[in-house]
């Protein structure tokens, strides 16, 4: 067991034989545990290519999306759609242009006017491909406006105290929020929950959770997020992805369940090498 | 072909980039491609201001709603980057006197430090603090007892907004603190234990969550499985 | 008057424009800001296990320890960490710790400024590049927390003046973030106390010198960072609570009892009062809604 936990273990020197000299010390655990989620994402993408059918959820808030649109059609107001404050570095911007792509498409066949602000000036180059792309594969380039997605303010209260005259001026019919938020979240989601208009948010960002679970009619909490553009792709490719996120989350539930257990035992019984084999663990996994 | 060549170029950037993480002798790459793309948006930010100019002169030439508040923020704009560039108001810098624009314009009593103290520092404070109106009329409607969960939101609520005020403490100061069997019934204490207990656990949970799901993400970008951020072939 | 004769006056409650409930929320957040300045008094704070952690981990540093402080936050967040940024700034001050500062917020530059001329002042003791040094803002977020784990002087060429580090006496020796002794964040969101946890504590916790961290963060932030605590994390402050408690430690240690503490030392504990009674509108207005929604299915029920 202790000889195990030593492989695993960060401070393995190359001097003791284990890696070789271009790799980096401490970054044993994080290589293998890199390698266990792409390759459980890899082979759950492979069993969904074999055509074996996989079961997903439902995610209300994304089969809202149609309702929400149809609904600013009807009513002949814009769809006002924030892929969040961050710039295209980050995964979750990149989530929320993909929902993007899958919202404007809609917006497209339904002729809704869809207006996307944004905070960085990448954000809004991607976003008009996303948005020119699906007006292109629904058939209604015509009706594209580049002009409709436009860049605000880096400032993140600058951008919200804009969105909020916007809002309170053009009356959008449905809000989407999707990507990054920091603290302007409640100000977005409050002003659209007072224009009373259909709200749909999603970002990864546990701290707005909250504010936006408190004011939009359907939230994507966390994971649900990133699964969004698989769910609304039904590709099985992508939807293999969704599969591997869960295998993955299956081997972390049963780690940290048999890790509690065995800290539990060591601590009850004062066993000496389940207490070695845990605090060994622990050090490996940088716990101190 | 363009949008292939650029999935293949992103996979290549990706896996280098993941392989920095690991290999010694890829380690600077890191930090230049970083480097890269801080210069990346910093070229961006003159695109992103040429679409604002764009946008609200529109605005203000076709009277569109709120065409005022365009020319504000039209006329502020150039005056932001008149003053920092010109660096107006800023004292020479000490060792080179003679030397023009050399001085620090974010030094005190300089117009660009006005504009930073006395304007963009009290109206970004005031736009935070809404959030205190914003979560009071959010609370009165939508912390409402519907259903079993609901009903420990509000109970948990009560417990963390009391807790965390000297009122929490007058409240349950009757339970003696030194009591062990007892004293984790103060409504202090009550806040701690949930923050510390069922909040970790709770946020613990989702950070594992969502740091998978990153990578998933991250994956299907790697491999082109997803490839919408490139947008149209055409 | 009502255009709804009939409806009970629970229901029109319920119906209450939110301008009303924005103006009890400034009347309970005003009112106690003018009471606090009239008057000057505070409630009394008691240090939570959390708040101890960050004040124990200066105080136990030698005398003139390295300390690195960046300043992850903007006016915007201001009213709720500045009380931080000042109280760690002067408990370092008190200890007689070397002050480096930073920041990777832009507009978080002009900030450091402000606070260490507040609190350092003229400060005989305290010379600039020699016990403290304001290293300005670093563009690139958690490249540059990268960067300065494995190479210090590349990610901060100069100092905020554009001195370079070479001249500066108090940077010779800094090689990389491992050499200092604590590294305090005081974020308001990204980058930040998270993104300090990842990419520049977690990298010494494998390598043998854990780097002690001390972090301030908004109330918002706080669930986000408590995981980190107390692994690799030393202690916390929560929200503007967090900063009264802290501030309550180090005036008891600078202030004999009975001896005046400056105002600028009581920032935190002077917005309690206002943070009180906005809780207890925001505890009675959930109460009123509970009240009007319960009343509403009891006569949906009857009828």
């Amino acid at each position: 067991m202790t000889f195990a936990v030593t492989i695993l273990a960060q401070d393995a020197a190359p001097a003791a034989g284990f890696m070789p000299g271009w790799f980096m010390p401490g970054k044993g655990l994080l290589a293998i545990s890199l390698i266990i989620v792409a390759a459980a994402v890899m082979i759950s993408i492979l069993w969904a290519r074999s055509g074996r059918p996989i079961r997903i959820r439902k995610i209300a808030g994304l089969d809202a999306v149609d309702e929400a649109v149809g609904r600013a059609t009807e009513m002949g107001r814009p769809v006002l759609f924030i892929p969040g404050i961050q710039d295209v570095d980050n995964i979750q911007t990149v989530a929320g242009i993909t929902i993007l792509g899958k919202v404007a498409k809609t917006a497209a066949e339904y002729d809704a006017e869809i207006e996307v602000p944004t905070t960085r000036s990448l954000v809004m180059t991607t976003a008009r491909e996303a948005v020119h792309a699906s007006y292109l594969s629904a058939g209604r380039t015509d009706s594209y406006n580049p002009d409709r997605i436009y860049y605000v303010s880096d400032e993140q209260f600058a951008f919200v105290a804009y969105t909020g005259g916007l809002m309170q001026r053009k009356r959008p019919a449905a809000c989407f929020y999707f990507g990054c938020f920091f603290a302007e979240s409640l100000i977005l989601a409050e002003n659209g929950n007072s224009i009373g208009a259909i709200q749909v948010a999603g970002t990864a960002e546990t701290t707005q959770l909250p504010f936006f679970v408190a004011s939009c009619d359907y939230t994507l909490i966390g994971e649900e997020f990133f699964a969004a553009s698989a769910y609304l792709s039904g590709e099985p490719d992508q939807l293999g992805t969704l599969l591997g996120q869960d295998l993955v989350k299956g081997l972390a539930w049963a780690a940290v369940l048999v890790a509690a257990l065995l800290a539990t035992v060591a601590a009850v019984t004062g066993h000496e090498g389940i207490a070695s084999f845990v605090n060994g663990a622990r050090a490996a996994l940088g716990g101190g | 072909m363009g949008r292939n060549a650029a999935a293949v170029l992103a996979s290549i950037v990706g896996l280098v980039m993941v392989l920095t993480a690991f290999a010694r002798p890829l380690e600077f790459l890191g930090t230049a491609v970083v480097d890269w793309f801080n210069v990346l948006a910093a070229i961006a930010f003159v695109l992103g201001g040429a679409n604002l100019l764009k946008m609200n002169l529109l605005k203000i030439s076709a009277r569109d709603a709120g065409w005022g508040y365009s020319a504000v923020t039209v006329c502020v704009f150039l005056v932001t980057i008149g003053v920092g560039l010109l660096k107006v108001g800023a004292h020479p810098d000490p060792l080179h006197p003679d030397v023009a624009l050399s001085g620090d314009k974010e030094a005190v009593g300089g117009a660009f430090w006005w504009l930073y103290e006395y304007a963009m520092s009290p109206i970004t404070s005031t736009l935070f603090a809404l959030l205190a109106f914003y979560v009071a009329s959010a609370a009165f409607r939508a912390f409402r007892a519907k259903n079993t969960a609901a009903i420990l939101l509000l109970g948990t609520a009560f417990i963390v907004l009391l807790g965390r005020v000297y009122v929490g403490v007058l409240l349950t100061s009757w339970i003696p603190a030194d009591n062990a069997w007892v004293s984790w019934m103060r409504l202090e204490n009550l806040s701690g234990i949930i923050m510390g207990v069922f909040n970790n656990a709770g946020t613990r949970a989702m950070m594992i969550g969502i740091a998978i799901g990153i990578a998933a993400t991250s994956l299907k970008i790697l491999v082109g499985l997803d490839r919408s951020y490139l947008g149209s072939s055409d | 008057m009502s255009d709804r004769p009939n409806e009970s006056f629970l229901a029109r409650l319920d119906r209450i424009d939110r301008r009303w409930i924005f103006l009890m929320m400034a009347i309970a957040v005003a009112g106690p800001i003018i009471w606090v300045g009239v008057t000057g008094r505070t409630f009394p704070e008691t240090a939570t296990p959390a708040v101890q952690g960050a004040f124990d981990a200066i105080e136990r540093l030698p005398e003139g320890s390295k300390v690195l402080v960046s300043f992850d936050f903007d006016p915007a967040s201001a009213g709720e960490l500045q009380p931080m940024a000042t109280g760690f700034i002067h408990h370092c001050q008190l200890r007689k710790h070397r002050i480096y500062a930073m920041t990777l917020w832009a507009p978080g530059s002009p900030l450091i400024g402000a606070t260490l001329a507040d609190v350092i002042g003229n400060d005989p003791s305290y010379r600039y590049g020699e016990n403290f040094v304001d290293l300005g803002y670093q563009a690139g977020n958690e490249g540059v927390m990268k960067q300065v784990g494995v190479d210090f002087p590349k990610a901060f060429p100069n100092d905020s003046k554009g001195t370079p580090l070479a001249r500066i006496p108090m940077m010779q020796g800094i090689t990389r973030l491992s050499d200092f002794d604590i590294l305090i964040s005081v974020s308001a969101g990204y980058p930040g106390g998270k993104e300090w946890v990842q990419y520049g504590v977690s990298p010494t916790l494998t390598q043998g010198h854990r780097l002690p961290f001390v972090a301030g963060s908004t109330g918002v932030q706080t669930p986000q960072m408590i995981p980190y605590y107390p692994v690799q994390m030393s202690g916390i402050l929560g929200a503007i609570k967090g900063a009264a408690e802290y501030e309550s430690l180090v005036n008891a240690k600078a202030s004999a009892p009975g001896e005046t503490v400056p105002a600028k030392y009581q920032e935190a504990q002077r917005r309690m009062a206002p943070q009180l009674f906005g809780h207890s509108l925001m505890v009675g207005l959930i109460l009123v809604g509970n009240v009007i929604f319960f009343a509403g299915r009891r006569k949906g029920a009857a009828e």
